[in-house]
């Protein structure tokens, strides 16, 4: 395959100093990774055996902020299939089996498709992308992912003109997930199909150059960065194109707390906390929320004319 | 041969006074357990990716679990009959406060950082903060009132009255904890089933006691009063 390299290397492209230590030290505790485990260490070790995801295109959609430490962004999860602590997820998601694995895209489309996982790696060169995540619970990250445009996806199986909605649909596995009834499973999540095209939406395999931890939503999940991090579905099964707006979990779970959109809005408070501020993960102070997340140039437009304090 | 005298029974209703001194440093001790594990964490950089959410948790679960031990205190005593448990009673509900103390201390300074606007606004449109911040203003005259020269200089009855406000407010901060929680409600319903229990009993041993007042009326109506005021100086 042949890999196009910018001109030249910008600062940001470079591996900070503290990211690489950090992967010395991961490849290092997997050395020991067997008895590691012997000893009850953490189950992400199982992770280390992932495949490589290979030589990544640099994305020009990417921020230069420091990186979130991988040991937070892998063990600090919201994935409440798995347990509503944010510690749960890096205990309980190794039961998951993400290998075979395969997404159903279906609804208003002209070819429907069924695909595997060594179908959807093949949808588009994978591309490492640095985006902010920003919680609803006014916590944030900033996250080396590893992915393709969801648009690539969704060009695939040619979505006909009647389709306004894409509604994503997570794993429900009673077997291995927390059954009790906290959010109407299996956890659904949706967008307006030209949010879905937004070259910014990612569908990601993996994060730090490795496949996906399964608490971070493996094999592959959605990543929305102008939205709260709710948005972006974890371990999807089904994509379906539809003319309606489709109902979504939290939506359902809160109507009057967390709306469709979901954009991060500092204007726009959750009922129940305030939303003007966020705490960077690793960060003593806190720090002014962006509108859109920072994204604002590339995605407002999207929304022009739209009364974002009724459509939250 | 001289006698010795026979060896006190060593009943678990009646302790010796040496016993109780020994078991409310053991109280002490486990009490600060909570604060201990907190700071061992905090040392060894064990808190998680938000050791400020952390902080915030693990000392508002303490200030609500100590809550409903001091609450448990009276039932207990009544249904072991071991009555030296109302000895312990106060330095649990101080405990209490220290934790509630160390729960909004974490909030102001570390998770607001003195933002006093933020606070007071918080305070004012968040519910969940403005039941879990009423409760917190309304243990301090409890706290304030705890030592024995407060509990004399406002006479038993008196006293006694003020601090049943607990009730109140150990339903305020279960509230707080219901209100603030997204969508698991299960820690938070546990929570509010014990503290449903230990009001209950007292409803229901209320409710016993003036059923049986109304069977057989007191000799005088001062009688019936007095007969209500339970001694809370501890020694």
């Amino acid at each position: 395959m042949l890999i196009k390299h910018a001109a030249d290397t910008r600062p940001s492209e470079i591996t900070s100093p503290e990211l690489y230590a950090d992967r010395r030290r991961f490849l290092r505790l997997a050395g020991a990774g067997t008895a590691a485990l012997a000893l009850g260490g953490p189950t992400e070790l199982l992770a280390a055996q992932a495949r490589d995801l290979g030589p990544l295109v640099k994305s020009p959609f990417t921020v230069d902020e420091p990186l979130t430490p991988r040991k937070d962004v892998t063990r600090y999860n919201n994935f409440y299939e798995f347990g509503t602590d944010k510690g749960d997820p890096a205990i309980n998601a190794h039961r998951m089996k993400t290998d075979p694995w395969t997404i159903k895209v279906e609804g208003l489309v002209g070819k429907p498709r069924t695909f595997d996982l060594d179908q959807i790696y093949k949808l588009a060169p994978l591309e490492e992308r640095i985006y902010r995540l920003r919680c609803v619970e006014a916590w944030s990250m900033v996250i080396p992912w590893v992915g393709f445009p969801l648009s690539a996806l969704l060009k695939a199986v040619e979505p006909l003109g009647s389709a306004k909605y894409v509604e994503f649909v997570s794993l429900f596995d009673p077997k291995v997930m927390d059954t009790r009834p906290v959010l109407d499973w299996p956890y659904k999540e949706g967008l307006r199909l030209d949010e879905a095209m937004h070259p910014l939406t990612l569908m990601a395999v993996g994060l730090y150059g490795e496949e996906l931890p399964n608490q971070n939503g493996a094999p592959v999940r959605l990543v929305v960065p102008w939205k709260y991090g709710f948005k972006s579905a974890k371990s999807i099964v089904t994509i379906r194109l539809t003319d309606k707006q489709p109902n979504t979990s939290w939506n359902d779970a809160g109507p009057g707390e967390y709306g469709f959109y979901s954009n991060v809005n500092p204007d726009v408070d959750h009922p129940r906390w305030s939303q003007a501020k966020e705490r960077r993960i690793g960060d003593f102070l806190k720090r002014k929320t962006l509108p859109f997340n920072g994204y604002a140039d590339q995605v407002a437009s999207m929304y022009a004319g739209m009364d974002l304090r009724k459509n939250f | 041969m001289t006698a010795t005298p026979a060896p006190r029974s060593p009943s678990i209703k009646a302790l010796s006074p040496q016993k109780i001194s020994a078991l409310k440093v053991l109280v002490f001790i486990l009490s600060l357990i909570p604060l201990g594990l907190l700071l061992l964490a905090f040392f060894q950089d064990e808190l998680g990716a938000n050791p400020i959410e952390t902080i915030t948790h693990a000392t508002g679960d303490w200030t609500l679990r100590f809550l409903l031990i001091t609450l448990a205190v009276t039932p207990l005593r009544k249904l072991t009959g071991w009555h030296w448990l109302l000895r312990l009673r106060r330095m649990l509900g101080l405990f209490t406060f220290f934790y509630a103390v160390l729960h909004f201390g974490t909030y102001i300074v570390l998770d607001q950082f003195f933002d006093w606007r933020a606070v007071v606004l918080d305070v004012l449109k968040r519910p969940y903060i403005t039941v879990g911040f009423a409760a917190f203003v309304l243990l301090v005259p409890l706290a304030v009132t705890s030592t024995n020269a407060m509990v004399r200089r406002l006479g038993g009855r008196r006293w006694q009255a003020l601090h049943r406000s607990v009730y109140g407010i150990a339903i305020l901060g279960v509230v707080h904890y219901w209100w603030l929680v997204k969508a698991d409600v299960f820690a938070p319903l546990i929570y509010a089933l014990i503290l449903a229990v230990l009001l209950g009993l007292r409803a229901w041993w209320r409710e016993q006691e003036r059923r049986r007042q109304r069977a057989a009326p007191p000799p005088s109506a001062t009688g019936r009063s007095q007969g209500r005021i339970i001694p809370i100086l501890p020694q």
